[in-house]
Formats: structure tokens, C-alpha cells, sequence
């Protein structure tokens, strides 16, 4: 007898058993997609009925796609992706750059270091969300004014502690003989980081590249306190105003539901092994 | 160039008394990396934490602020407002913490194994858990229409339970709010256990098996104990998570019907951006971070206590 699990279900293969397993599978998958799925279909359908979704479309229509676009829908969209993207690559850079030193320097401080970085992932941004309001308002020294611009929803999810702390785990990894070897040759310091360092660590940087992108996609607080007018919305926070406002059907709503949600769902589909790996490496190493 | 002249190299390259230049430039180039994370989280995590936490001292309108020493938390402590504020988002991050962890295990546990349809199962149900909120929230609300043509009463209509009024009741609005949570939470706590079911030592259940032990006693005396600290650090990730909570009941309810779903977070935004009672806000702010860190340092204890015994 084999003992790849805890309850051992895989090694029954019964009749019954089989036909329990498959209902139980199929029922599983139903319930977490479910909702999900019957999104996708109601989105492409024409009739709605606003308090239904539809699973059986009586017919297909990229309507509701279009009437999305009078409501500004994709302008939304864009502001969503020039938040992610930009977000995403100064996230990546600051990153790398940080773990860099934590992993492969020494230095007096570095303990202290570590400490703000744990402090920060401990520190929830909704606790902060009022103060931040007003220091993006009027940032200290600088005296920048970021409400209402596309900085004011970037640079506050550069640093995340996160990402630091993933990839500073994977650079203690890279042998130390390497960048030796590189530095013996005449290799300056950046020379050293982008040709040796840099390309070991490319599982790691899908990593945090496809962790990254899902929460910054996901951000609703900052961007609501952030962008006053709906010109700077970004598509999860436009959502809530499109399904109050009257004189939008539940099309839009949908649709736009719809958009909101694909981008993370094939970031995740595309970048699954690298999505588990920090998942468990970010919740059991802690 | 000759072989011998290279390999000499390393040697004579690196004596031992450093010249005093390059003592200085190790530590400078690490600051210099550092720099950027530093400045952009002394910027938007440091100033903002300080400053709300002044703010929670002061009274503040728009032409004077006044220093008013622990009134806000006071009125924080004593209004009723607030008190409701806490209940409920205590009531709903240990009943989400409690059901996606359940839930989570159970999963985990009927969907264990190498074989490739079980990781098909195991993606799709993951999908929650990547799922934009604002976007999911959405769907959730039109799923709890309260109508009986809405697609869970027609759900429950299929075996003839009477319909619910879900998210426009006071008295169902909390437990909704929890199902949609528990919903996108459990795939989650499922992903972690099963990571930690792989951990669990494989010539034990053998063992058992040998012994004659039930499959009930095996998980009770082999799979459970092994997954503990798993389900510690599963508990505080989904208390803190739940303790914060503001997108979820902004868009299903804003709070209502009737305050019956007002949580801390959204008392807080409303009072900061709506009401413009930043001291009080900023002060509810605070007590929500101090109790985040006493559950945080009470895990780390747990944890302690379980890696040293």
C-alpha cells in the first residue's frame, strides 16, 4: 500500500469511489470558479436581467463591451495599466537593488535595516491611509503636491517589503565564488550586479514580478484617496460608481467587472509555479 | 600572459591590511542600493505612521489645530459608534479567520495527492485568491441579489429553502460579507496546508499503518500535530487580514443597512474623508495598528515556544 497522503483517497478506486471523487472534484472546482465563470458568460450575453447572472446565454454580444467605452471604461483600464506597469518596474528596480545589499553585503546597520523592513510589512496601509492623504498632499522637504497624478499612485508602492525580503532570500543562494571570479577580471560594482547577479536571479524576479503585479493591480484605497477626479480612476475603484450611477446598465458593469479581473487572473495562470513558490516561501519562512 | 602569473593574482591582489579607501567603499555602495527602498518607505510608510499618530493627539479644523492630549481616543473608547465598529470587525475577522481555516483544511486534506487532474482541481479553485476585490465584490453582490430571481435564492430555491435577504438585512448583511470572504480566504489557508501536508513524514503514516491505526487516528495523531505551526501562522495572517478589512464591506454595503455592517476601516474612512474628523480617525487608526501588532507578537511568542520545545 502507498501512502502518498493523509487520507489516502487516491489509492481507492472503486466504482463508488471513483463517482464520489469525481463529484466531490467537480463541485469543488464549481464553487471557487463558479461565480467567476458565470462573470464571463453574462458579460457576453445580450438580455440582462440586472439581478441575475445568466449561465445559459440566449445570445452572444460584445455590446456590453462597447457601451463600456462611452462610460469612459477603458480610460480606466489605461490609468490601471500605467499604474501597474510603471508600479511594477520601480517596485522590481528597488527590489533588487536593496536585496543586493542585504544579501550580499556587510555593513554596520544591517540588522536595523532588516527591522524597518519587517516593521513595514507589519504595517497595514489601511491604518496610514488618512495621514498618507495629507503627506501626498505636501510631501515633506520636496513640497510635491501628488494628488490627482499618476506619481501619487506609483511611488507608494515602490518599496515593499515583500518583494525585498524574496528576493534577498534567493541572492544568499547565488555563490559567493561567482562574483568573485568577476570582480578578479576588473568587473566594477554595477558591471558585477547586472551581468552575474541579475541574470541568476530570473526565477526570483518572476516571483516577485508576478506577486507585484496582483497587488498593485489590486490596490482600492490608494488610488480612491489618490485620484479625486475620475479622469485618474483606475478600473477597481471606477467599478462602484459605474453600478451606483442610474444611467448605467449592468452591462457596462459587467464588462468592466469583467476587465478588472482578467489581467491578474492570466498573470497568475502564466506565472503559476513562480506564484506557489513565493506563497509558501512568504507564509511559512514568514 | 602567462598561466602562472594569473593564478598568482588573487594573492598579492588582496593583502590583508586593507588600504583605507576600500574599507570605506563596501558599506557606501550598500547604503547606495539601499537608498532608494529607504527614502520611498521613510516617505510613505515612516512620515505618514508619525504623523497619523500626532494627528491622533490633536483636534483639527481647517483654520486651527489644537493639542488635545487623549480625548480622541477616548471618545473612540466610549462612543457607540465605535464600539459596534470593533464588534463587528472582531465578529468578522475570527468568523473568516475560523471558516477559511476549516474549510482550508479540509480541501487541503480530500485534495492531497501527486496526481495531474488534482492539480487542475487545485488551480481552479485557486483562482479567488487572485481575483481583483473591487471586481469580485461586485459579482458577489449581483449573486446576492435578494430577490428571489437573485442566483443564490434561486440556488437555495432548488432545494426548497425559502429566500434570503442576504445583504439587505441587518441581520444577514456581517454573515454575508463573511460568506464572500470565507469564499476567497479558503483557497488560500488550502494552498498553505497542503504545502505543509508535503512536509509530513511519509514512513510514519506507514508505521501506523503497520500498527493497525484507523485513518481517523492516523490524522489525528500524525497529519494534525505536524500541520500546527502552520495553522498559527495561517491564523494571524487571516486575523490581521480580517481586523483591516475595508474594501469587502465598502462595496458590498458601505457599512449598512442601518450600520449593521459598519467595520473599523470604514468607520475610519468615513470619518477621515467624509466627516473630517482626522484626529479621531487617525486615533482609530492607531488602536487598529496596536491591536495588528499584539496578534503579531503573540504569534511570534507561539512560534518561539513551538521551534524551542
Amino acid at each position: 500500500m502507498r501512502f502518498d497522503s493523509a487520507l489516502g483517497l487516491e489509492a481507492r478506486r472503486g466504482p463508488v469511489a471513483v463517482a464520489l471523487k469525481v463529484l466531490l472534484y467537480s463541485g469543488m472546482a464549481l464553487i471557487f470558479t463558479g461565480p467567476l465563470v458565470a462573470l464571463l458568460i453574462s458579460a457576453f450575453n445580450e438580455t440582462l436581467d440586472p439581478t441575475a447572472f445568466t449561465l445559459w446565454p440566449d445570445s452572444f454580444t460584445f455590446e456590453n463591451f462597447v457601451q463600456a467605452g462611452e462610460r469612459k471604461v477603458y480610460l480606466y483600464l489605461f490609468n490601471s495599466f500605467v499604474v501597474v506597469g510603471f508600479g511594477l518596474l520601480l517596485q522590481v528596480i528597488v527590489s533588487v537593488f536593496a536585496a543586493y545589499s542585504l544579501a550580499r553585503k556587510k555593513f554596520r546597520g544591517m540588522s536595523i535595516v532588516m527591522l524597518i523592513m519587517l516593521t513595514t510589512m507589519m504595517l497595514p496601509e489601511e491604518i496610514i491611509a488618512i495621514p498618507l492623504s495629507l503627506v501626498l498632499a505636501d510631501l515633506p522637504v520636496l513640497h510635491l503636491d501628488l494628488i490627482g497624478t499618476y506619481a501619487g499612485m506609483i511611488l507608494p508602492v515602490g518599496a515593499w517589503g515583500f518583494s525585498i525580503l524574496v528576493m534577498t532570500e534567493f541572492m544568499k543562494e547565488v555563490p559567493v565564488e561567482l562574483e568573485e571570479a568577476a570582480r578578479i577580471d576588473g568587473a566594477g560594482e554595477l558591471r558585477t550586479f547586472f551581468t552575474i547577479i541579475l541574470p541568476l536571479c530570473r526565477p526570483a524576479l518572476g516571483v516577485i514580478g508576478v506577486f507585484g503585479f496582483t497587488m498593485i493591480w489590486d490596490q482600492y484605497l490608494l488610488p480612491l484617496i489618490v485620484a479625486p477626479e475620475s479622469s485618474m480612476w483606475t478600473l477597481p475603484i471606477a467599478l462602484r460608481s459605474l453600478r451606483s450611477d442610474e444611467e448605467v446598465g449592468i452591462g457596462v458593469v459587467l464588462a468592466a467587472s469583467l476587465l478588472a479581473l482578467l489581467p491578474s487572473i492570466i498573470a497568475f495562470l502564466a506565472f503559476q509555479r513562480q506564484f506557489m513558490r513565493g506563497l509558501t516561501s512568504g507564509a511559512i519562512k514568514g | 600572459m602567462t598561466p602562472t602569473l594569473t593564478r598568482a593574482r588573487p594573492d598579492t591582489a588582496v593583502p590583508h591590511p586593507r588600504p583605507r579607501r576600500a574599507r570605506w567603499r563596501g558599506p557606501l555602495i550598500a547604503w547606495a542600493f539601499l537608498t532608494p527602498a529607504l527614502l520611498l518607505f521613510l516617505y510613505f510608510k515612516f512620515i505618514p505612521m508619525f504623523t497619523g499618530l500626532t494627528m491622533s493627539f490633536q483636534e483639527i479644523r481647517y483654520i486651527d489645530t489644537r493639542w488635545v492630549g487623549l480625548d480622541n481616543y477616548r471618545t473612540i473608547l466610549t462612543d457607540d459608534a465605535f464600539a459596534s465598529a470593533i464588534w463587528h470587525s472582531l465578529v468578522l475577522a475570527l468568523g473568516t479567520t475560523a471558516g477559511s481555516l476549516v474549510l482550508g483544511l479540509v480541501f487541503a486534506l480530500l485534495i492531497e495527492g501527486p496526481a495531474r487532474y488534482l492539480w487542475f482541481v487545485r488551480t481552479a479553485a485557486f483562482l479567488p485568491v487572485v481575483t481583483t476585490m473591487a471586481a469580485v465584490a461586485e459579482v458577489w453582490r449581483i449573486m446576492y441579489h435578494p430577490g428571489d430571481t437573485g442566483m443564490l435564492n434561486s440556488i437555495l430555491g432548488w432545494v426548497a429553502l425559502e429566500p434570503q435577504p442576504f445583504l439587505a438585512s441587518e441581520d444577514s448583511s456581517l454573515l454575508s460579507i463573511m460568506g464572500m470572504s470565507i469564499w476567497r480566504g479558503t483557497p488560500y489557508d488550502m494552498m498553505i496546508f497542503l504545502a505543509g501536508l508535503v512536509g509530513v513524514d511519509r514512513t510514519l503514516y506507514e508505521a501506523a499503518a503497520v500498527d493497525g491505526a484507523s485513518t481517523w487516528r492516523r490524522l489525528r495523531h500524525i497529519t494534525l500535530p505536524a500541520l500546527r505551526p502552520v495553522f498559527w501562522i495561517l491564523f494571524t495572517l487571516a486575523a490581521i487580514r480580517g481586523l483591516r478589512v475595508f474594501v469587502e464591506v465598502y462595496v458590498l454595503t458601505n457599512g449598512g443597512p442601518n450600520g449593521s455592517s459598519e467595520v473599523l476601516m470604514t468607520l475610519i474612512y468615513k470619518l477621515g474623508f467624509q466627516t473630517g474628523e482626522l484626529g479621531i480617525a487617525s486615533a482609530g487608526g492607531i488602536v487598529l495598528f496596536a491591536a495588528t501588532l499584539l496578534l503579531t507578537v503573540m504569534v511570534q511568542l507561539m512560534r518561539r515556544r513551538q521551534t524551542t520545545s
